[in-house]
């Protein structure tokens, strides 16, 4: 499948994780992600996979749960106020060590919101959503055909430190259609010798569990988890950087946002201003070293999301609060138009650097 | 002499945590001895729930995943989809299948799930401390109806039994109790049954097994036994109230 | 011939298997007390016992082991 083709963003996500090895996937139909799951209910069927409409997104996840326990690659996937539903079940993961995606194609909030893009799920995806101490790995897909190729790369990390990995895209990227390659390479499989197969009467029971009434057990659980979670600060993160060499502006936007803020960045170095761009594709782990070096050579940062600024909060944390950080928001399901980020550009650019 | 009554293997030697006289322990037990009859420890894999039960990983020598409170049909479907060929079974309490988790319940009988669902009805939270449950009889003190369940207000208990045997999807529903050898002879048979029907691949099966809270109804364990008979099963009356091929049988 | 033995420290003195005995002959030690602080189960008049196993079905912490 080294060909490209014309795809939905949200089927191809769907395809991906089937060529990723993902041979279940749970889900409830919400929009706009609502054409994975139709994707699944074809093609599941075709390749003796599961796909299965559960009675609300917290059964879904919890279908989940069961088979990622049994060490098999599964998936679900919804839209904002679903995966508020799915946190309960995605802290369960976390505490259970297990490895999942979860998909979420993000509508306006708060409450029901609307039905148009957003990213206003920045901060329930990357510092929490569900309770307890925990983290989960968040992929920040801006193409079609990164839709495809961090699904996969999400399933690979998912299995790797054994927890979940959350692809968070917007209405924008799930119904946009461009073409894509679904080669994915060779799919790493990983040992899971804590699965739930049975154990033959050969071995000790496996247990798969996230309750600990032992204080000083639970203690130790949570610092090995988040050491694990340091190994994958120093290791995963990624991101793209455009036009930073001999950047003074520097513009951080992620997804469909970074889009936009292309376009403007391309209009402004026309213009002869120095802008770049920083773009986080993990947005956890957050690209802090990346950023705190630009901040050595920067005047100022400008953060364009579709959120009342969320992301902004880690910007200002990364570089140590050193430059200041301007926004640039639109939200509600509204999206930032060029003109707009190229006005708050030249504006940074002429009256921005001082405190 | 041979021995005629022991320990079954499919228990480990964990010591229960119940209080004494809980009648949790004779379910699991009866359990673990359907497990060895049937031959299936190395491929059964159980779901414990949130409340009383929730360390039933320990006791069991099977495979087990713990669950979200009310989720374990959730969960035992993903593991069941994810190996048709494993034996997947849950061990809920009332608060857990029949409140919190109603919707699982149903559906996954809805879906005819091929799964075992163990349901213990004692009629309170039992973990929490004795608060009223989906199940608490009308009239019943608890510490959340502290002038007795007033089904004016609160409304009335959750017959879980009755309710699926009007799902199409459930296969076979049974309620017994255990608060007399001749009734958990019968609980026996008929958990034996609903592991049977997934082992032939018949779909969803649920025993309900009216159980006791010595501690939190607030008598001895005898007492409660009688509390059984007196005030539960004339609400909550054994029986099979749905066998789909029992049925298919008879016509 | 029947025998029943007690795995006492497992007891928790709950007498559901007092109850069950057809024959009488299960009590509660009024003397011995368990690992637990429990009075255990156990047999007073062991040649009236039949092998039933009645107390051992009703016992919820699986003390009883059941010889015919």
């Amino acid at each position: 499948m080294s060909e490209k083709v014309l795809m939905k963003g949200n089927e191809a996500i769907a395809e991906a994780a089937i060529q990723a090895g993902c041979h279940h996937y749970f889900g409830y139909p919400i929009t706009p992600q609502t054409e994975v799951a139709a994707y699944m209910a074809k093609r599941m069927p075709k390749i003796g996979g599961t796909f299965l409409q559960a009675e609300s997104e917290v059964s879904a996840i919890n279908m989940v749960i069961g088979v990622a326990s049994t060490g098999k690659r599964v998936m679900t996937s919804s839209s904002s106020p679903g995966v508020s539903l799915k946190a309960e079940g995605i802290s369960y993961l976390a505490g259970c060590d297990l490895p999942a995606v979860v998909v979420n194609v993000q509508r306006g909030g708060p409450g029901l919101g609307g039905i148009q893009p957003s990213q206003s799920d920045y901060f329930q995806s990357t510092k929490g959503g569900g309770h307890g101490d925990y983290r989960n790995i968040v992929l920040a897909p801006a193409s079609v055909q990164e839709m495809a190729s961090l699904t996969v790369k999400a399933f690979d990390l998912a299995d790797k430190y054994s927890m979940v990995s959350m692809i968070l895209a917007d209405g924008t990227m799930g119904q946009m259609m461009e073409p894509v390659s679904l080669d994915v390479g060779e799919v790493k499989t990983y040992e899971k010798p804590w699965a739930l197969t049975g154990t033959k009467c050969e071995r000790e029971h496996n247990i798969v569990n996230s309750l600990y009434l032992k204080p000083e057990e639970l203690e130790v659980k949570n610092f090995e988890r988040y050491e694990k979670y340091k190994s994958i600060e120093e290791n995963e993160v990624m991101y793209e950087e455009y036009l930073m060499d001999d950047a003074e502006v520097c513009v951080v936007a992620f997804g469909i946002t970074s889009r936009v803020a292309k376009n403007a960045i391309n209009e402004a170095r026309a213009n002869g201003v120095k802008v770049g761009m920083i773009r986080p594709i993990t947005l956890w782990p957050f690209p802090k070293k990346v950023l705190a070096d630009a901040a050595d050579k920067c005047k100022a940062f400008i953060c364009v999301e579709m959120n009342m600024g969320q992301m902004i909060e880690d910007v200002e944390l990364a570089i140590r609060c050193k430059k200041p950080v301007y926004l640039c928001n639109r939200v509600g399901g509204m999206i930032p138009s060029p003109e707009e980020v190229l006005a708050k550009i030249n504006e940074v650019n002429e009256n921005g650097g001082a405190f | 002499m041979s021995v005629v009554f022991e320990k079954p293997k499919s228990l480990t030697d964990a010591v229960l945590h119940y209080c004494p006289g809980c009648t949790h322990g004779i379910i699991h037990r009866l359990v673990a001895e359907v497990i060895d009859e049937l031959g299936i420890e190395g491929e059964t894999i159980g779901v414990a729930p949130v409340g009383c039960a929730v360390m039933a990983y320990n006791y069991f020598t099977c495979d087990f995943v713990q669950a979200a409170h009310g989720r374990a049909p959730a969960v035992a479907t993903g593991v069941k989809r994810s190996d048709p060929s494993k034996i997947v079974f849950t061990y809920q309490g009332d608060g857990d299948l029949a409140a919190i988790g109603t919707a699982e319940t149903v559906h996954s009988a809805a879906r005819r799930e091929n799964i075992t669902v163990i349901f213990v009805n004692n009629a309170i939270y039992g973990m929490t401390g004795g608060q009223m449950a989906p199940t608490t009889l009308p009239g019943q003190v608890t510490q959340t109806s502290p002038y007795g369940r007033d089904v004016e207000t609160v409304g009335y208990p959750v017959k879980v039994c009755e309710l699926l045997s009007n799902v199409d999807g459930a296969a076979y529903v049974e309620r017994v109790a255990v608060n007399n050898v001749k009734n958990i002879k019968n609980a026996k048979k008929a958990i034996k049954k609903a592991f049977q029907n997934q082992i032939e691949g018949k779909g969803f099966s649920l025993v309900e097994v009216v159980s006791t809270c010595p501690t939190n109804w607030g008598m001895t364990p005898e007492k409660a036994l009688e509390w059984v008979d007196e005030k539960m099963l004339p609400y909550y009356p054994l029986g099979v109230y749905k066998d789909i091929y029992a049925e298919e049988e008879a016509k | 011939m029947a025998k029943v033995t007690f795995k006492t420290d497992l007891c928790k003195g709950c007498s559901l298997c007092v109850g069950a005995c057809p024959k009488g002959i299960v009590k509660l030690s009024e003397t011995k007390l368990n690992a637990k602080g429990h009075h255990p189960a156990e047999v007073t008049e062991p040649e009236k016992c039949i092998g039933c196993a009645f107390c051992a079905t009703m016992c919820p912490d699986c003390v009883i082991t059941v010889e015919r």
